[in-house]
């Protein structure tokens, strides 16, 4: 994608002196991790389409804490959520959406206690809020005709928040064929990245948690594994490489899904 | 008059619950050990969570076969034990079967037990066969040697004697068949005692009456020492379990305090620690031991059946490593009923043994394998939360010890110096945009 975006920043609006109606919070993976970036930017060509009244904090972002907090480091975790939380109050921010399940448990259910309350989205749940409003319209998922897509459950979006339909929706409104894995929403595998272990060597065992998921996804047939956070995406890669599947099976984000089909 | 047996059924019946109200004290003094934890809230859902989970058993049935037959040896034992009000009545005043008087619902209760009875029987059975023949995977689990196991198999023996007992009873009481109303099960028992002198059959009869108190009794004191403890601790348990989304984390409020402190810039470092304030200050961050936990956590581990419904959904299980949720309580519980049991032997006062929850029981391999995904904690029928007593210890080797594996120390210094877990430059955070 080489194509301009429009990503506002809060300081550039506070110097315009408005406000703008949504902050999108990009997370660590969505800003640096090569992958993840890509979604990133499916997700604001999703926000320009809609003419969505947002802007990010950009350098003034900092890590949520998440996995520090679930690293056990405490210390740190409240430590980013306190700067976070001024940083945020101070733009007097009141939506965030974000495509990191991490981040939107973390600012939604850990910050509020530290003083941040947020009405907070996922990236799923808002596109199809733009979709049942009809800010947005699905104009061309004929490239996507004849693909069958199967969903994996992030951990922190569906048992950590119990929200599993906001991204099968979003599947169902591009008129693909989706197949559920064999463990799905409240039972679906996790991907093995999260509690920090996407930063660390797996202990010893027989086998890679991202493999054994990426078999659960390959036994559905699909050529399309769709995710919903950047962590997931990377593991189920990594998966589908191990597998050595990558010629006939693509990892991608609803985010990107909805994005290629708006043309 | 013959007063004897009334007697002796009273000694026996004050020893069974005394005994049992002796252990009940103890278990309350062990969960008490715990961290003190406010659990006023959300009252509402609260008691719903524990009609929905425990009383209807909503999660048990989520895996329809152990559901089913799970909920059969639940009504039936909840229904059954009706029956105990009357053996009471008639053990105490010497009367046969007092509530015979209401005849007709008399016939229908007695029946309905008898259906139960051998509906618990058969399920029992099949209980055993899936431990035992079918050996299913998470029953075998090198956490479920020894004891562990033993212990399932004695409370399906337990449950199998106690209702032959009863069914035998009623089969043999010569005048409950003759009155042939009720007797739906134990008509089909009562002819393999044909033949048999009336005087054989009614000793038969008051063997089994007996026998199946005292089962009972037995039964209820063994509950203490037994993963059994649920039937009582599931109540509490989900009544008391997490009401806030799974993903949600509790804030250490020690460290809030601390944190805040540290950003309050009109604050005077060098000032005196207000009177009293020390004492608020707890020991340590995180858990090493089981005092460290809150008690709710504790009462987790008591409550744990070690069904292994968690263990055989954990990502980290499946694919081979050490870590195993039932495990974490299960050692949990081992480790509380060790300090109760040295508190008991000090005179009150516990005395340090040298050892502890973290190292002695669980290693760390088994917490660093851990991905918070909550599979553990969606799994469990009755509202345990494995995956909060892992956090806690983690939070004890990281801030207490720093003992975090080494990549994650990269990842934490990253964090601290540039806002994100990998080595990149701040100021790069919306290199995005153009690329």
């Amino acid at each position: 994608m080489s194509e301009q975006l429009k990503v506002p920043t809060m300081a550039q609006c506070m110097a315009e002196g408005r406000q703008p109606e949504i902050l999108f919070w990009v997370g660590a993976a969505g800003s640096y991790d090569d992958r993840a970036k890509k979604i990133t930017r499916a997700f604001v060509k999703i926000l320009n389409m809609a003419n969505v009244d947002f802007a990010v904090l950009g350098t003034e972002e900092s890590s949520t804490g998440d996995v520090a907090k679930r690293a056990g480091n405490e210390f740190l975790f409240q430590m980013q959520a306190v700067t976070n939380i001024e940083v945020l109050n101070a733009y007097e921010v009141k939506r965030i959406v974000t495509a990191c399940p991490h981040s939107f448990n973390t600012l939604k259910n850990e910050y509020p206690e530290l003083g941040g309350h947020y009405q907070v989205q996922h990236h799923t749940e808002f596109i199809n809020d733009l979709l049942k409003s009809g800010k947005l319209k699905i104009g061309n998922a004929s490239q996507l005709k004849g693909n069958r897509i199967t969903f994996h459950d992030p951990c922190y979006l569906g048992r950590g928040n119990n929200i599993y339909e906001a991204p099968r929706d979003l599947l169902k409104s591009l008129g693909v064929e989706v197949v559920e894995m064999k463990r799905n929403r409240q039972t679906a595998l996790c991907c093995g990245a999260g509690g920090a272990q996407m930063f660390k060597e797996p202990e010893k065992g027989d086998k890679d948690i991202n493999v054994l998921r990426t078999e659960d996804a390959l036994e559905t047939q699909s050529n399309i594994i769709a995710t919903g956070c950047p962590y997931c995406n990377t593991m189920m890669t990594d998966g589908v490489k191990a597998k050595e599947k990558e010629d006939s099976v693509q990892v991608l984000d609803i985010a990107e899904l909805i994005a290629n089909s708006l043309d | 008059m013959n007063y004897l047996p009334n007697i002796l059924f009273a000694i026996l019946l004050i020893a069974g619950f005394g005994y049992f109200a002796r252990n009940v004290r103890k278990l309350i003094r062990n969960i008490k050990l715990g961290q003190d934890v406010d659990v006023s809230d959300n009252k509402n859902i609260r008691w719903k969570n524990m009609a929905r989970i425990a009383l209807g058993q909503s999660k048990m049935v989520k895996r329809p076969v152990s559901g089913f037959l799970h909920v059969v040896v639940y009504v039936g034992f909840v229904i059954i034990n009706i029956e105990l009000l009357e053996i009471i009545i008639d053990g105490l005043t010497g009367t046969w079967r007092i509530f015979s008087y209401f005849q007709g619902f008399y016939g229908f209760l007695i029946g309905t037990f008898e259906i139960l009875a051998a509906l618990v029987f058969i399920s029992v059975v099949v209980f055993w066969i899936r431990r035992n023949i079918i050996k299913i995977k998470r029953f075998w689990s090198s956490e479920m040697k020894g004891w562990p196991k033993n212990d399932a198999n004695i409370i399906l023996y337990f449950e199998m004697v106690l209702m032959s007992l009863f069914l035998i009873m009623n089969a043999t009481d010569l005048h409950f068949q003759a009155m042939n109303s009720g007797n739906v099960i134990s008509q089909f028992i009562a002819p393999w005692f044909n033949g048999l002198p009336e005087t054989t059959i009614h000793l038969i009869e008051r063997a089994a009456w007996w026998m199946h108190i005292i089962g009972i009794l037995v039964f209820l004191n063994y509950l203490y020492f037994s993963k059994h403890l649920h039937i009582l601790l599931a109540f509490p348990n989900t009544y008391f379990g997490k009401v806030k989304p799974k993903g949600q984390l509790n804030n250490l409020e020690a460290v809030t305090k601390e944190v805040k402190m540290m950003m309050d810039p009109n604050i005077d470092p060098f000032a005196a620690p207000a009177a009293g304030a020390d004492a608020e200050m707890p020991a340590k961050f995180g858990a090493s031991d089981v005092q460290d936990l809150s008690w709710v956590q504790l009462l987790n581990a008591y409550t744990c059946t070690e069904c292994g419904r968690c263990t055989s959904e954990c990502p980290a299980n499946l694919t081979g490593k050490k870590l195993s949720p039932r495990k974490i309580m299960m050692d949990t519980r081992d480790r509380l009923e060790e300090v109760g049991k040295n508190i008991d032997a000090n005179n009150g006062v516990f005395k340090d043994d040298g050892k502890q929850l973290l190292g002695d029981y669980i290693s760390t391999e088994e917490l660093w394998a851990c991905t918070t995904c909550n599979a553990c904690v969606e799994a469990c029928p009755v509202s345990i939360d494995p995956l909060s007593i892992i956090i806690e210890m983690r939070r004890y080797l990281v801030m207490e010890q720093s003992a975090a594996p080494v990549e994650l120390n990269n990842m934490m210094t990253n964090i601290e110096n540039n806002g994100a877990p990998w080595p990149y430059n701040q100021m790069d955070r919306l290199n995005w945009k153009d690329e």
